[in-house]
């Protein structure tokens, strides 16, 4: 719907869209913005595009994970070329994981369905919410009834299923007519994409990776420190959502920011005349990602962009994900080290360069190694349980050492470097949440 | 019910830039359990086994529209369909009817997009543009509801028995597309608007076969939009024959 409306927007506005280029990298030089280097997947060729202001509202990194609800293309890339251009990324290790996922697509069974009354139902046939929060029940908040999940499926309380373990979500009890009448998307998906009526049967869910609360380091007019970039949406970090971001509050950023961010842009254009992007940079870039295509399309190249993602993603889905601890964010960060090294033998079948989608996979993938390790490295520095990001080591909130942002620049070694923004504070001081 | 562990997929292959090579079908033998879409198939094929098979895909739930093909010889998208879903453990993949392919599944889109803009899909206000949101009732809301659920998959474009014989009819998806605008309470383009396919490319030339409500994957009714227009077009010619151009419908 909203998808829908803004390309109607853009229709009516006569905003020119380009639906088969595919940027591949973003370039930055001393401090200023000078556009991006495009692939026409079309026809294949490589186009730079020199621009004034450059915005992405690129999305969030949900494909770094193996279970994820996000679109296919929500590879994060938008973020990893930010970051690998020079911008720094804020508060990379919130992550927010959605407790009800359906198996296999992961596609998201929404809160409607327990704010209709849905039960979650363990192999007992327990209704284990009542172990955790006896008084809020299935209806408790995201990052809770994620953990709860989790629990239940790691002590051997859940199901198994080749798709994945998980537990349930049972809908029999809302009849026939209340299904059908408030919740015909969700039957329609479960029947679609599992081949389970809801009607008669209970919906296996499990946690999955949902919404990327951190991102590209943004203030409040989405502008970055990079004169002439700016972001918005989820690839960005106004940091509204702080550690855990509330249900709905996504549009929040599409469209309050959305129109913050052209206002602020439109601003800088008029009131200061931004420098004039050089074609310089932007030529060198192009000819750095034309030898990295060559070099992807070289014969012998035996590794494989997508078993990289498929590790990449395993390992951050068990050892990311809703718990985290030391031993496992390093082993973590072990695997991950690994995977940028295999990544340099990775090779694509065919040096055709358009209609490749190995070959924007593969481009991809290196921005998805990135992101992790942003994620990672902020995951294991802050040392205490905040938001959607839990520690099992550092159970409880630490506010002293800990109400801070992480931000996160490549390092001249290529490694991020790691450092602390003081946070924002307005009207209301954060406060550990009770029950 | 799955048919057996392994099934066969044929997928129709072309590259438009290597003419030479002309389409064929590609076999591929795959392991399958119960659950598995066909897309998770096309995945797995390009992952494993073809790098080089090219398909567009990106939301793998039934929202963006992207992945519409002939599957076993009915439009569908092919996130949506179980390879179970079949009386056979054969699928054969084909890219859609009434476009140029690309390459593979590709298509160019280019067409369809042509149509969608030229029918004027937005708000149309004569009225100066209110501070606040314009609002609407539910029954208001709900008389543009099945037209709102398009997400331009292009699947009834490629079903269109008159797309088939006729490339510059207006096609089922920007009919529907402009009746969901006439439809709309808040929308107040006149009727003179409806010009734009009110000719024998425009919503004259529907042989109201059905073929496109078959196709949706979102269970919205072309057709009925396609009636509808025709009604409106000849309301508004019936006021101007009679000297009462009324604004307002």
């Amino acid at each position: 719907m909203l998808l829908n409306t803004l390309y109607e927007r853009a229709v009516a506005k006569g905003v020119k869209i380009y639906p088969e280029w595919f940027v591949t990298a973003l370039c930055i030089e001393e401090g200023l913005c000078h556009g991006v280097v495009a692939l026409d997947t079309q026809n294949g060729s490589l186009i730079p595009v020199r621009a004034k202001v450059t915005f992405f509202g690129t999305g969030g990194y949900g494909r770094v994970f193996q279970q994820s609800t996000n679109a296919l293309i929500n590879t994060g890339s938008g973020i990893g070329m930010a970051y690998t251009a020079g911008a720094p990324l804020k508060d990379m290790e919130f992550v927010q994981f959605h407790p009800t996922t359906l198996i296999g697509t992961n596609i998201l069974m929404s809160e409607a369905c327990r704010g209709e009354g849905a039960y979650l139902v363990n192999n007992q046939g327990e209704r284990f919410m009542q172990r955790y929060v006896p008084t809020a029940m299935e209806l408790a908040p995201r990052d809770i009834v994620s953990r709860c999940i989790q629990t239940e499926i790691n002590e051997g309380r859940g199901f198994d299923h080749p798709l994945g373990k998980h537990v349930h979500l049972d809908l029999r009890h809302l009849g026939a007519k209340k299904i059908l009448e408030r919740l015909p998307g969700i039957r329609n998906i479960s029947i679609d994409f599992l081949g389970i009526d809801p009607i008669t049967d209970p919906i296996p869910i499990q946690p999955g990776q949902h919404y990327s609360m951190g991102g590209i380091d943004v203030n409040a007019r989405c502008a970055s420190e990079v004169r002439g970039f700016y972001a918005g949406g989820e690839c960005s970090c106004v940091s509204v959502h702080g550690a855990n971001r509330l249900g709905g509050n996504s549009l929040l950023e599409t469209i309050v920011f959305g129109k913050l961010a052209a206002q602020a842009i439109d601003e800088d254009m008029t009131k200061s005349p931004l420098p004039l992007p050089d074609e310089k940079p932007l030529l060198r870039l192009k000819d750095e990602i034309e030898a990295k295509i060559r070099r992807l399309s070289e014969p012998g190249r035996g590794e494989k962009a997508y078993r990289i993602h498929a590790e990449l993603g395993a390992t951050m889905t068990e050892k990311v994900g809703v718990f985290r601890t030391r031993t496992e964010l390093e082993e973590a960060l072990q695997t991950l080290i690994g995977l940028k090294e295999r990544y340099r033998k990775v090779g694509v079948s065919s040096a055709v360069r358009y209609m490749n989608y190995e070959l924007i996979n593969a481009l991809e993938q290196e921005y998805m190694l990135e992101v992790a390790h942003t994620i990672i490295l902020g995951a294991i520095l802050r040392e205490e349980s905040r938001g959607a990001h839990f520690r099992l080591d550092f159970k409880t909130r630490n506010d002293q050492d800990w109400l801070k942002h992480t931000i996160a620049r490549i390092g001249p070694d290529g490694a991020p470097a790691i450092s602390f923004k003081e946070v924002v504070m307005t009207r209301y001081t954060p406060m550990e949440r009770k029950y | 019910m799955i048919k057996a562990s392994a099934y066969t997929f044929k997928i129709l292959r072309y590259d438009a830039q290597d003419p030479q090579s002309g389409p064929r079908f590609a076999t591929y033998r795959i392991n399958v359990i119960p659950g598995l879409t066909v897309l998770a198939v096309l995945n797995r094929i390009r992952d494993e086994i073809d790098g080089t098979l090219s398909f567009r895909s990106s939301c793998r739930s039934a929202v963006c529209g992207s992945c519409g093909m002939v599957i076993n010889g009915k439009i569908d998208l092919a996130c949506r369909t179980q390879v179970a879903a079949f009386a056979t453990d054969t699928i054969i993949l084909e890219p859609l009817p009434n476009f140029e392919v690309i390459r593979d599944l590709v298509v160019d889109m280019t067409p369809f997009w042509r149509m969608y803009e030229k029918i004027q899909p937005y708000l149309i206000r004569k009225s100066p543009v209110p501070e606040k949101e314009i609002p609407q009732s539910e029954a208001e809301r709900l008389r543009i509801d099945q037209f709102v659920n398009c997400i331009l998959c292009a699947c009834c474009y490629g079903a269109c028995p008159v797309l088939a014989r006729e490339p510059d009819y207006v096609g089922p998806a920007a009919a529907a597309k402009l009746e969901r605008f006439v439809l709309d309470s808040r929308d107040e383009r006149p009727g003179e608007a409806l010009e734009i396919v009110n000719d024998e490319r425009g919503v004259w030339a529907c042989d109201t076969v059905f073929r496109c409500i078959d196709a949706c994957p979102k269970d919205v009714r072309p057709t009925d939009a396609i009636v509808g227009l025709r009604k409106s077009i000849l309301k508004h010619r019936y006021n101007m024959m009679r000297g009462r151009v009324n604004h307002e419908d």
